[in-house]
C-alpha cells in the first residue's frame, strides 16, 4: 500500500518534469508528424483500399527506435549528472519503487503521445468498417514494444551520466532487438551462414519484430505479451542492479 | 540517535573510510571537520544510507541502516553536498514532492510545506523554477527539503557553502536553534562555524577521526592553550627573553614583534594546557618580574581551533617545513 504510494509520488513528479521540459512536446509533435508521414506517404494507406492501420503500425517499431531512448534517456542519467539519485534514493523508498514509478511515467508518457494518434482510428472508422479488435490489439501490441525499448533505455540511463551515450547504446541494443527477426537477416543466417532452421527461428524468437507482428494482426497471443513484459522485467531488474552497483563504489 | 560503529569504506585500493564510530544524542549538534577528501561526504553518504558501507554498522533510532533502511531513513534529513535538487519543478513542486515522499498529504502537507518554506525564507522564490534560482536559494530549498518532516536526525553536509554571510548567519542560527531537539552532524571547512553552532566537534583525517571532543577541549590541543601573549614597553627583547626564562613558570618565550619601543612577546608555561590556577600564577609570575618597563597589554590565549587543525592534519612532512 505504501509501495504503491511511493510509486505514484515518483511518477507523478517525473510525469510533470517531462512536461515542463520540451522534450515531451517535441516528441509528441515529432511522433505524430513521423506516423503521419509514414502512414500516408510511404505506408500508401489510400492506395491499399482497405479499412485497416496496417501501414500505420508497421512503422512503430522504426519510429520508436529513436523516439523511445530520447524520451527514457534522462531517467536515470540526469538524476546521476545533478546529483538529485542521492536525494531520491536517501528518501524512506526501496530503489525498486524508484525504478518502476520513473518508468511507469515515461510509459505514461508514451502512451499519452500514441493516444494522440486517434484521429486516425476516426479516419479509418469514417472510410470504412475496419476490424475494431485488431486495431484495439495493435495498440496493445506498440504500447508494449513502446514498454520495451523503454526499459531499455532506463537501463542503459542507468550506465553512464551522460545522455547521448545512454541515448546511443538504447538505439543500438533496440535495433539489434529489430534485426534479429528482420527478414532480410533471417535469411541472411540461413541462406548465407547455412544456420539450422531451429537456430534461426531461436534467434528470430528474440525480435521485437516476431513478436509486433502477432500482435499487428490483432491476435493477442499470451508469448507475445509475455515476451514484451519479460524484456521490461529484465530491463528494470539489470537497472536495479546497475544503480546497486553504482552505490558500492 | 545516531550510532556509528567502526565504519569502513574501501574504494579500489585506498580506504576512504577507516574505521570511524562515533555517537550522536538528541540535542547535541556535532561538527564534522577535515580537510578535503578525508572521508567526510562518504561518511555522512553512508549514514544516510545512500551507499553501503564495506564494514562496520549505521543505527539511526535504534534501526540498523542495512537491515532496516526504510524506518531509518524515515527519521534522516539529509542534505547532500552541492544541494542538489530537480531543476525542472519550481521550489513549491520541488517542496511538495519532498512531503509526499515523506508521507505526508493534504493538510498535513500543506502545513509542511509552508512551515519549511518560512524558515528558510523561500517565499519571494517560490513559485519559480529551481533551475533559475541563486545558488544561496537553491541551497536553501535543498536545506528547506531536509526539514520537510520535522525530522528527528539532520545530515547536513556543508550547508553553508556558497551562501553569503547573512545567509550564513541565518543557517547557522536555524541549526543551533534545531539543535535543541534533534541530533544533527554537520559538516564545515570554516573553523568559526564550529565555535558558533557545534556542541561537539570531531576532526577526521584520511579516514580516521583523529580528534573528538568540545570545541572547547580542542582548542586546549593548541600549543598555545594556556600561553600568555604580552606587549611591554622600555625594554628590548633580548633583555625581556633574559628576564623571562629566569621565571620558574616559564617553559620558553617567542618574540612575535620588536618596534622601537614595544616589544609583543608569547610566554609559554612548563604546565602547558589551560588550567585557571597555572595561568593565572603564570601572569602573576610576569607581572611581578616587570621592573624598569611597563606591561601594556597581557591575556592568557585559549587556543585556536585553526591552529589545532592545522597541527592535526598536516601531513608530515609539511609539518617538518612549516618549522
Amino acid at each position: 500500500m505504501n509501495g504503491c504510494a511511493n510509486i505514484k509520488t515518483i511518477a507523478k513528479r517525473e510525469l510533470v518534469g517531462y512536461f515542463a521540459s520540451p522534450v515531451a512536446y517535441v516528441v509528441i509533435v515529432i511522433f505524430l508528424l513521423l506516423t503521419g508521414f509514414f502512414t500516408f506517404m510511404l505506408g500508401g494507406f489510400f492506395e491499399r483500399g482497405e479499412a485497416s492501420l496496417t501501414s500505420f503500425f508497421v512503422w512503430h517499431p522504426w519510429l520508436y527506435l529513436f523516439l523511445v531512448p530520447a524520451v527514457g534517456m534522462r531517467l536515470w542519467s540526469e538524476e546521476r549528472r545533478s546529483g538529485t539519485m542521492e536525494l531520491l534514493l536517501t528518501m524512506p523508498i526501496t530503489p525498486w519503487q524508484a525504478i518502476v514509478g520513473k518508468f511507469l511515467a515515461s510509459w505514461l508518457f508514451l502512451a499519452i503521445a500514441l493516444a494522440l494518434t486517434f484521429p486516425i482510428v476516426l479516419t479509418v472508422n469514417y472510410l470504412g468498417s475496419p476490424d475494431n479488435g485488431v486495431i484495439f490489439g495493435s495498440y496493445v501490441g506498440s504500447l508494449l514494444l513502446a514498454g520495451s525499448y523503454l526499459a531499455v533505455s532506463c537501463m542503459t540511463s542507468a550506465i553512464t551520466r551522460n545522455q547521448v551515450i545512454s541515448f546511443i547504446i538504447a538505439v543500438a541494443i533496440c535495433f539489434l532487438l529489430i534485426l534479429v527477426g528482420y527478414p532480410p537477416v533471417t535469411n541472411f543466417l540461413y541462406h548465407t551462414l547455412n544456420f539450422k532452421p531451429w537456430l534461426v527461428e531461436t534467434v528470430a524468437a528474440f525480435s521485437v519484430m516476431t513478436h509486433f507482428d502477432g500482435l499487428q494482426k490483432g491476435i493477442l497471443d499470451s508469448r507475445d505479451v509475455i515476451f514484451f513484459l519479460s524484456i521490461m522485467v529484465f530491463s528494470l531488474f539489470t537497472t536495479g542492479v546497475i544503480i546497486r552497483g553504482h552505490r558500492a563504489g | 540517535m545516531i550510532q556509528v560503529q567502526n565504519l569502513v569504506k574501501v574504494f579500489g585500493a585506498k580506504r576512504a573510510v577507516d574505521g570511524i564510530s562515533f555517537s550522536v544524542e538528541r540535542g547535541e549538534v556535532l561538527g564534522f571537520l577535515g580537510p578535503n577528501g578525508a572521508g567526510k561526504s562518504t561518511t555522512m553518504r553512508m549514514i544516510t544510507g545512500f551507499i553501503p558501507p564495506s564494514g562496520g554498522s549505521v543505527t539511526v533510532g535504534g534501526f540498523d541502516m542495512e537491515e532496516n533502511p526504510i524506518p531509518a531513513k524515515r527519521l534522516i534529513g539529509y542534505l547532500p553536498e552541492n544541494a542538489p535538487a530537480y531543476t525542472d519543478m519550481t521550489v513549491h513542486g520541488f517542496l511538495s514532492f519532498a512531503a509526499e515522499i515523506r508521507g505526508l498529504r493534504g493538510e498535513l502537507k500543506r502545513k509542511a510545506v509552508q512551515r519549511a518554506v518560512e524558515m528558510c525564507f523561500l517565499e519571494a522564490v517560490l513559485h519559480q523554477s529551481v533551475e533559475t534560482l541563486s545558488k544561496g536559494y537553491r541551497h536553501r530549498t535543498c536545506f528547506a527539503q531536509s526539514i520537510i518532516h520535522d525530522p528527528d536526525v539532520l545530515i547536513l553536509d556543508e550547508p553553508t557553502d556558497g551562501l553569503d554571510p547573512n545567509q550564513k548567519h541565518e543557517i547557522r542560527t536555524l541549526i543551533r536553534n534545531m539543535g535543541q531537539k534533534k541530533a544533527i552532524i554537520f559538516s564545515t571547512h570554516i573553523l568559526e562555524e564550529v565555535d558558533a553552532v557545534c556542541s561537539r566537534a570531531i576532526i577526521i583525517d584520511r579516514g580516521k577521526i583523529v580528534a573528538n571532543g568540545t570545541p572547547q577541549q580542542l582548542r586546549q590541543k593548541s600549543d598555545w592553550a594556556g600561553a600568555v601573549t604580552l606587549r611591554v614597553n622600555g625594554i628590548t627583547a633580548a633583555a625581556l627573553s633574559q628576564k623571562l626564562a629566569q621565571l620558574s613558570t616559564v617553559k620558553k618565550t617567542v618574540i612575535l614583534k620588536e618596534e622601537s619601543t614595544n616589544v609583543t612577546a608569547r610566554v609559554f608555561p612548563k604546565s602547558g594546557g589551560v588550567n585557571s590556577a597555572a595561568n593565572g600564577a603564570l601572569a602573576q609570575s610576569i607581572a611581578d618580574a616587570a621592573q624598569g618597563w611597563r606591561i601594556e597589554e597581557l591575556h592568557t590565549e585559549e587556543g585556536r581551533l585553526d591552529e589545532v587543525f592545522r597541527n592535526i592534519t598536516m601531513p608530515d612532512t609539511m609539518k617538518e617545513e612549516s618549522k
